[in-house]
């Protein structure tokens, strides 16, 4: 921790000192929440407009299934958004 | 407080006052209760004129309506469950049109919040579909169902210990939670971010150098809009195909 810093922690309260940390936390709750779904997404998107691109009579197939995918590997990070409200703002 | 930017407390985002009747009664009429009263309405009022239309080319409502059932029939039911589940054709319907009217409150000028945004809509929606599918188990199998889905058929009875208590997990627990939590994140950040947005735009509005940001954050915010009504009826459309997922699974027993 820098000086200023310190100086700067030692000049809040400890009520606001608790709710810098929580949003510290906060913020690292959401940021690695997003690491993985970020990941999945990425992937199974590619993945599925190659799958279209080399067969494009079964692309509404496909589409569908990306959706389903998208959509369970998205909870994750949906979680991970809602925890970061939760210790932000209650 | 950044920049001389004082950004609103959560609760002046997604809390309403009621209109009347006190705060936390089961009666209080808040705006949500007006959204999801409005998309009651206009979900059975569309449907009603769509019925009574007559004549062998559909127009107006009716062509809507129309367009939007061979979307959910062929779009969703038939891949996902195949021709068995066209009789769930109703409730997913009526499913899919009530969610993506909620949603699209949020774009909406004078209400600009999605009624999905409280975690008691989804909820109360999410809940329905877990009895929905239960249901719809317990009509086709019987009471095998609840065997049925926390023991696939075909599993190494070894592995039996271990798959139970994943497979209740999973079915009875993790689905309507996660279906509820899907859908009430993805709204909330979507009206968030369109109020971080507006926010900004109303604090570069000002005599300064500021002002000439303006125009990029003007434009993010009207961009923005346009993807929250792509999410309003992606988020309507994966609720609708989560829920044939699940009532096509627990028509079947898995194999």
């Amino acid at each position: 921790m820098s000086m200023l810093a310190q100086i700067a922690y030692d000049a809040t309260s400890k009520a606001e000192a608790q709710a810098i940390t929580a949003s510290g936390y906060a913020g690292l709750a959401y940021g690695l929440a997003t690491l993985g779904p970020g990941i999945g997404i990425g992937y199974l998107v590619g993945q599925s407009v190659q799958a279209m691109a080399r067969q494009p009579e079964a692309a509404g197939m496909v589409r569908t299934t990306m959706f389903l995918g998208i959509a369970f590997t998205e909870a994750l990070a949906l979680i991970g958004f809602v925890v970061f409200i939760l210790l932000k703002f209650v | 407080m950044i920049f001389g930017l004082e950004f609103p407390p959560i609760e002046n985002l997604v809390e309403w006052p009621n209109a009347f009747g006190p705060e936390g009664s089961w009666y209080g009429f808040n705006k949500i209760a007006l959204i999801n009263l409005v998309a009651l309405v206009a979900t059975s009022v569309l449907f009603l004129v769509a019925g009574r239309s007559k004549g062998l080319v559909p127009k107006g409502a009716r062509n809507l309506v129309e367009s939007g059932v061979a979307f959910i029939r062929d779009g969703i039911i038939m891949e996902t469950v195949g021709k068995d589940g066209i009789r769930y054709l109703p409730y997913l319907v009526s499913l899919f049109f009530f969610i993506f009217i909620t949603n699209i409150f949020e774009v909406i000028p004078f209400f600009h919040m999605p009624g999905n945004a409280r975690m008691a809509g989804p909820a109360v929606l999410a809940l329905i579909t877990w009895v929905y599918f239960i249901a719809v188990g317990l009509k086709h199998q019987g009471l095998k169902y609840f065997w049925n889905s926390v023991a696939p058929p075909g599993v190494p009875k070894a592995l039996l210990p271990l798959v139970i208590p994943i497979e209740l997990l999973s079915t009875f627990i993790v689905r309507p939670f996660s279906l509820a939590v899907r859908l009430f994140a993805n709204m909330l950040a979507g009206h968030i971010l369109l109020v971080t947005f507006s926010v900004l735009c109303i604090t570069l509005f000002s005599a300064t150098l500021l002002a000439l940001v303006l125009p990029f954050s003007f434009a993010m915010l009207v961009g923005l809009t346009g993807f929250e009504i792509m999410v309003a009826f992606l988020q309507a459309y994966i609720f609708t195909i989560l829920a044939a997922v699940y009532i096509g699974s627990s028509m079947h027993a898995e194999h």
